[in-house]
């Protein structure tokens, strides 16, 4: 089996600032790939790379088999490649039903685009009794779910997942990686940058660790939430 | 107070004309955060525009029925000189310090009013515009409307609306939306947001057309500078209204044409301001409620506090 996605020696810099140093990794499809890291390791980077809001300074990116470089970012996602950013950036003075269709803007399928919206509305039951709501109006947690859900409306082969996680209670940290596994057990697959080592790693087929732009290393999930030097530096253990 | 009506109305037709020059920095200012100062040039060139067309066609034509291809005429030079501003003016410097577009906005009015004056056959003086000949219309006992307001208040209200449906069901106009709210992520979206930039330009530079041939007909000539003050209402409207905000803009030109209306009605009748009442002093007044307004509501009448990003 090839690769959905295969990243090679991917340099990307601000100005002079080099913030991804040379990576290179693969996403299977069907895979939760995750790449954990601190604060400025460069995870973002890489995803907004793929995406095309950055363009890399070298490397190549492969994805579905042909090269990503060069492709502006609205071309990118009509391609499969779905972003849920970090920080979730809904549309705010948007309703939650305009979010989820603005995610589907380039199909044309309206009856798919609708089936979407009740599967959506079936994963996070919250979004559908508040459809007409501004998505402002929404607490961090469902945003984070109308953000999932919008990226998933593009019906894409790789859903990018930044940081689901981020500032969540525990309760709702929960319900999302939950969903993180049934979408995966549902087919899709996923490439997730999480600061919360232990729950990224705990769902993902493979995980990278970066540090300062480098991936420091690599292994399945199971093989890094053991290791010694990852449990210390990222799972808060002596 | 019973002059109270008349100012109404003769406000509600300089107004509506502010309105519809003010969506247009209100448009692009919130999808791109720039003011184009050079909207107000936009504007003019599109009353030369509207003008060119009425001169093509033959004298016997009726003012009526030449209006429609008047208003074509000039929309198309607007929005071709507001797109082109764009792509090869503003486009380039969309990644440099604000001061950069800012300055080359003042440059760009300050080149298509020399461009107009240079080469447009004579130009150098005002130019006299069509108008509907014939008394006012009498409303009610005393409130007139003139026959060249008539215009406005309807274009005015059709634009509006045309403009209000176009963003709020359309899904261009969701796109647009969206590109306000948060350009990346619209992109992430497949929103290629380079033409929702060059379709608000569009839109304003229509909208500054029919303006121009509002402004034509009230005034019975246009001139090369017409630009400069027309746009200097706008943007105080569109920021009264609350910048970025399509009905707020409006809005604020409403209000503002109103405010100048009634400060050449009533200021002379308060002891002590007699000389502080005339038509000179309206520009001076417009621009008091602009300061008290933003003292009281720095976000316009109906801005948003940009607050709501997580």
């Amino acid at each position: 089996m090839t690769a959905l996605l295969e990243v090679e020696d991917l340099h990307v810099a601000y100005g002079k600032i080099e913030a991804v140093k040379g990576i290179s990794f693969t996403v299977d499809t069907g895979q939760i790939v995750t790449l954990i890291g601190t604060n400025g390791a460069g995870k973002t980077t890489t995803l907004r790379t793929l995406s095309g809001l950055l363009t890399p300074r070298s490397g190549t990116i492969r994805f579905d088999g042909r090269p990503l470089h060069g492709i502006p970012a609205h071309r990118v996602v009509a391609l499969g490649l779905a972003h849920s950013p970090e920080g979730r950036h809904i549309f705010p003075r948007l309703t939650i039903a305009e979010n989820l269709q603005l995610g589907a803007f380039l199909r044309k399928d309206g009856d798919g685009i609708a089936h979407d919206i009740r599967h959506v509305y079936e994963l996070f039951p919250i979004l559908g009794e508040r459809a007409r709501q501004a998505a402002g109006t929404l607490s961090g947690g469902e945003q984070q779910m109308l953000a999932m859900g919008r990226a998933l409306m593009s019906r894409p082969k790789l859903l990018m997942l930044d940081e689901p996680s981020m500032g969540l209670s525990p309760i709702v940290m929960q319900k999302i990686m939950d969903t993180i596994a049934e979408l995966k057990a549902s087919g899709t697959t996923i490439l997730l940058v999480e600061q919360n080592a232990q729950a990224a790693l705990g769902l993902a087929d493979r995980g990278h660790v970066m540090e300062t732009g480098r991936i420091v290393l690599s292994g399945t999930g199971a093989e890094l939430l053991h290791d010694e030097s990852v449990r210390k530096a990222y799972l808060g253990e002596d | 107070m019973h002059e109270l009506p008349q100012t109404l109305v003769s406000g509600l037709a300089l107004g509506t004309l502010y309105g519809l020059i003010a969506i247009g920095y209100t448009m692009v200012y919130g999808i791109v955060q720039l003011i184009n100062f050079a909207h107000g040039e936009i504007v003019m060139i599109g009353g030369f525009g509207a003008l060119t067309v009425r001169l093509w066609l033959p004298d016997t034509v009726p003012l009526t029925a030449a209006l429609p291809l008047m208003l074509l005429g000039g929309a198309l030079t607007s929005v071709a000189v507001a797109t082109a501003a764009e792509r090869f003016a503003y486009r380039p410097l969309r990644d440099a310090p604000r001061l950069a577009p800012l300055i080359t906005a003042i440059g760009l009015s300050i080149a298509l009013q020399q461009l107009v004056w240079a080469f447009y056959p004579d130009a150098k003086k005002s130019r006299s515009f069509p108008q509907f000949h014939g008394d006012a219309f009498e409303l009610t006992g005393n409130v007139h409307l003139q026959r060249d307001d008539v215009f406005v208040l309807v274009a005015a209200p059709l634009c509006m609306l045309a403009l209000g449906l176009f963003v709020a069901k359309s899904r261009t106009g969701r796109a647009m939306q969206a590109t306000a709210q948060d350009p990346d992520t619209a992109r992430l979206m497949g929103i290629d947001t380079d033409r929702i930039i060059v379709l608000a330009f569009a839109i304003g530079g229509a909208f500054a057309a029919v303006a121009a041939v509002a402004q034509g007909l009230r005034a019975g000539q246009i001139n090369f500078e017409m630009g400069f003050i027309l746009g200097l209402k706008a943007f105080t409207a569109a920021v009264l209204g609350g910048i970025g905000n399509i009905y707020g803009a409006m809005l604020g030109g409403v209000v503002l044409g109103i405010a100048e209306t009634a400060s050449t009605t009533y200021i002379q009748h308060i002891p002590g301001m007699q000389q502080l009442g005339g038509g000179g002093w309206k520009d001076v007044w417009a621009f008091v409620l602009l300061i008290v307004v933003l003292l009281v509501r720095p976000q316009g009448l109906l801005g948003e506090r940009v607050a709501d990003r997580a």
